[in-house]
């Protein structure tokens, strides 16, 4: 025969029991959606910076007598041009292909006054574009440089706004499930209003009485999260492959190594519930004295 | 050791009593009897430091109870074994669990206290009811377990709230006879109880003070005591 250890003090079932549980189930499946939102979010952003980082886009809209001359004179500029990697004049047919989707794939390219465009590729130091921007001016007038800036930088904000918001919905997700055991604990503590007493009564510490309390609610919040981080995988897991008609929605899955970082999930809501549950529990102490 | 000094106590702005003065000295044995309503469980409380006085000061173990942290009075506790009428017990755990759990919420095992919880249970008669839950013993096997429970962690001070009063007469003997031997093994024991009989019967075994609390004030017990 033994003495009952601090956990088995407290009556083992109740409401409050399994409402952490299920909490925890809950806002755990939730946070592993946020997770990975964030995480997608996240590598949208790095990969149109990256891709559109390094390159730009010259257009020539000469007269048509002047055209193949204003070219040559850009390809000129950009072959001494510092940081240029390399430069590529898209030809006729590599225009069609551009404009196919909108026209189709018999457009008469001929009677069209359709500009001349000049692709380029920055080294990994990249290029001075306010100096090629005066360059051209002198050189080739009706060459305009095109470094993407306009464009890529809202979509790029854009991803890091969405990962900002998918990362906030994680905390909101943790602070939400800190209000909800907080609120179990408070509910189980006044249920066994005669169990603390009667543990005051043996002389029984706050600290003690706290312990085990919290104990039960650490157990119950991590075995709910970890159901819940299962089950979030498993249905993160069941989303379609990534394709390149709709990268971002069915790329929002976890990639490689990020598929660890959900297995954070469970201890985490035991922490939240640790801190949770101990708080409450003093606070609940102090009032039945 | 427990000493009561010019102790009031209010309930909702009435006095219950006041000008209570005590003095639990080691071995001694007390018995605090009066009418229902009297006092007597709220004087106990106050032994125990479950209340705080309205007016007066209460001492346990020399350290005034105003002063004493939650903490500090959870210690003192420890060295004031308490049998309640009701017994107060967690009808979740075992018989046994219950009289050990003294000794879980201090951290310590029976070898300790050099307490063997079977003996202790033998002792008070219920050895073979150790796996059962409270609410499946009677009147009498509850009161010997909360006495079980209340010496585990060898107080010096056993303070009893009508142990006999769910118990017939023979069975209050046999708790009675286990509290005198406790009293004679250097135990400060304190019984409020409102049987006559039953202190009639202590005191034929042991020398014991009759107080009695009426019409809000202590006062030691007439000749028919």
């Amino acid at each position: 025969m033994s003495a009952p250890a601090a956990d088995r003090v407290v009556p083992p079932t109740g409401f409050t029991a399994r409402l952490t549980g299920f909490s925890a189930a809950a806002m755990a499946f939730l946070a592993v959606f946020a997770l990975a939102l964030a995480l997608a979010s996240g590598r949208l952003a790095d990969r149109w910076q990256a891709s559109l980082a390094q390159s730009a886009t010259i257009r020539i809209s000469a007269p048509p007598g002047q055209q193949e001359a204003q070219t040559a004179a850009v390809l000129e500029v950009l072959r001494t041009t510092p940081g240029v990697a390399a430069v590529r004049s898209l030809t006729d047919d590599d225009t069609r292909a551009l404009l196919a989707p909108w026209f189709g794939p018999d457009l008469p390219l001929e009677t069209l006054p359709l500009p001349r465009i000049v692709e380029v590729v920055e080294d990994a130091g990249g290029f001075d574009a306010e100096g090629l921007r005066l360059r051209l001016a002198a050189e080739a007038p009706a060459a305009f440089l095109d470094t993407h800036t306009r464009w890529r930088r809202p979509l790029v904000a854009a991803a890091d706004r969405l990962r900002l918001l998918a990362l906030l919905a994680v905390g909101l997700i943790g602070t939400a499930t800190a209000a909800m055991i907080t609120l179990a604990a408070q509910a189980a503590l006044a249920a066994n209003a005669q169990v603390i007493r009667v543990l005051r009564l043996v002389g029984a510490r706050d600290a003690w009485i706290a312990r085990a309390f919290v104990r039960r609610f650490t157990r119950r919040a991590f075995l709910g999260a970890a159901v819940g981080t299962a089950a979030g995988m498993a249905a993160v897991a069941a989303l379609p492959e990534a394709d390149a008609a709709g990268a971002f929605l069915t790329g929002l899955g976890f990639q490689g190594a990020h598929w660890l970082m959900p297995l954070a999930v469970p201890p985490l809501a035991a922490v939240v519930a640790w801190a949770a549950t101990r708080a409450a529990a003093f606070r609940e102490l102090r009032r039945l004295t | 050791m427990i000493e009561l000094d010019e102790v009031a106590h209010n309930y909702g702005g009435a006095e219950l009593f006041s000008g209570v003065s005590l003095r639990l000295v080691p071995g001694a044995f007390f018995f605090l009897t009066g009418p229902s309503g009297a006092g007597k469980t709220t004087l106990l409380k106050l032994c125990y430091g479950e209340l705080l006085p309205s007016a007066g000061q209460v001492r346990l173990f020399g350290e005034p109870l105003r002063r004493m942290s939650r903490d500090a009075i959870a210690l003192a506790r420890r060295r004031i074994g308490v049998v309640h009428q009701d017994c107060q017990f967690l009808d979740h755990l075992s018989l046994a669990e219950n009289v050990a759990l003294p000794l879980s919420v201090a951290g310590l095992t029976p070898k300790a206290v050099d307490a063997d919880l079977d003996e202790l249970l033998s002792w008070v008669g219920l050895a073979a009811q150790a796996d059962a839950l409270p609410p499946s013993l009677s009147g009498g096997e509850r009161q010997r377990a909360a006495l079980a429970r209340a010496v585990i962690m060898a107080p010096d001070v056993l303070i009893a709230d009508e142990p006999t009063g769910n118990l017939d007469w023979e069975m209050s003997l046999r708790l009675l006879s286990l509290l005198v031997e406790l009293n004679r093994l250097g135990k400060t024991v304190l019984i409020a109880t409102h049987d006559l009989a039953l202190i009639r019967a202590a005191k034929a075994q042991v020398s014991a003070r009759v107080l009695r609390i009426a019409g809000r004030r202590l006062q030691a017990a007439g000749a028919e005591l």
